[in-house]
């Protein structure tokens, strides 16, 4: 880990307390470690809606023991790191398979647009007036991706006939 | 209301007219977090002062809070021209050109006038 210079790496099931917890932990890191306002902002905000994300996915998996276990299904991945001219933001978590296939339509288009157009396109969704009822806009990506200034990678790996485990890795520099 | 590390301070005087938004803004349900004020602008809206002025120094905020921003400046917009005049001020920090966007964007969507305050430190 050392090596890999992470700030800091979490499994388990994401809670509002760990969320603030976590946040409050990686406020005090990159005070101590990032001169750029700038930066420290942008690798805040990355990880808001990451670990946000991640809380809210949560609300979507319901299910019985069915391949793996409802806790199991329920816990995530998170870890931060710095590297020499970039941080990196890594997140893992269960996605039903029937998801699949539109977040990743989402991601790509996405991943297709100038930083102009990812401003428009969150300006369009900001004003559709939908809102689901977490209080959810379909912004969270969308800003990830103006925010990280870079392309999203992305994987998703089967895991079994319900779940496929969704990878994100969001750089910053 | 006092801010939290996840929500802002929020000051209304209904006695000057002026609603201050100040700190950070990530909760996770912010829905519930933005529904007093609303409730606040509308009753306020009642007998509203002949300036209303809107503060908003946010440091950031989350999506899920931007969409409840937008509905409160939905609803700033429809009290200016009813015994009111609406003006907006959104204070960012040096440097943050993402909070700066964040305004331009707001001020491209919502028919009030806005102006562009840099800030030191919020």
């Amino acid at each position: 880990m050392e090596r890999d210079h992470t700030m800091l790496s979490f499994k388990g099931v994401v809670t509002p307390d760990l969320l603030t917890s976590v946040l409050q932990i990686m406020e005090s890191k990159l005070n101590h470690v990032e001169k750029s306002n700038k930066t420290k902002k942008k690798v805040y905000n990355v990880l808001v809606e990451c670990l946000q994300n991640l809380y809210h996915h949560n609300e979507d998996i319901h299910g019985k023991d069915e391949g793996i276990s409802f806790l199991f299904s329920k816990s995530a991945l998170l870890m931060i790191s710095k590297n020499d001219d970039h941080y990196e933001v890594k997140t893992g978590n269960y996605i039903l398979k029937e998801n699949t296939k539109n977040l990743q339509g989402k991601l790509d288009n996405i991943n297709e647009l100038s930083k102009d157009e990812l401003r428009e396109l969150y300006k369009a969704t900001l004003n559709d007036g939908k809102v689901s009822s977490k209080g959810t806009a379909g912004l969270g990506m969308i800003d990830i991706a103006r925010k990280s200034g870079n392309k999203l990678e992305y994987s998703f790996l089967p895991v079994d006939k319900k779940y496929d485990f969704f990878c994100l890795n969001v750089k910053i520099n | 209301m006092e801010g939290s590390p996840k929500t802002p301070t929020v000051n209304f005087n209904e006695e000057s007219g002026v609603l201050e938004v100040r700190g950070r803004s990530i909760p996770e349900n912010s829905v519930e977090f933005y529904k007093p004020l609303n409730e606040w602008v509308e009753s306020y809206g009642q007998s509203p002062k002949s300036v209303t002025t809107f503060d908003v120094k946010l440091e950031y905020f989350n999506t899920s809070s931007s969409k409840c921003i937008l509905d409160l400046f939905k609803l700033l917009e429809n009290l200016d021209g009813n015994n009111t005049e609406v003006k907006v001020n959104w204070y960012f920090e040096e440097d943050d050109e993402d909070m700066e966007e964040a305004g331009e964007d707001y001020q491209a969507i919502i028919n009030l006038p806005f102006k562009m305050i840099e800030v030191e430190e919020i």
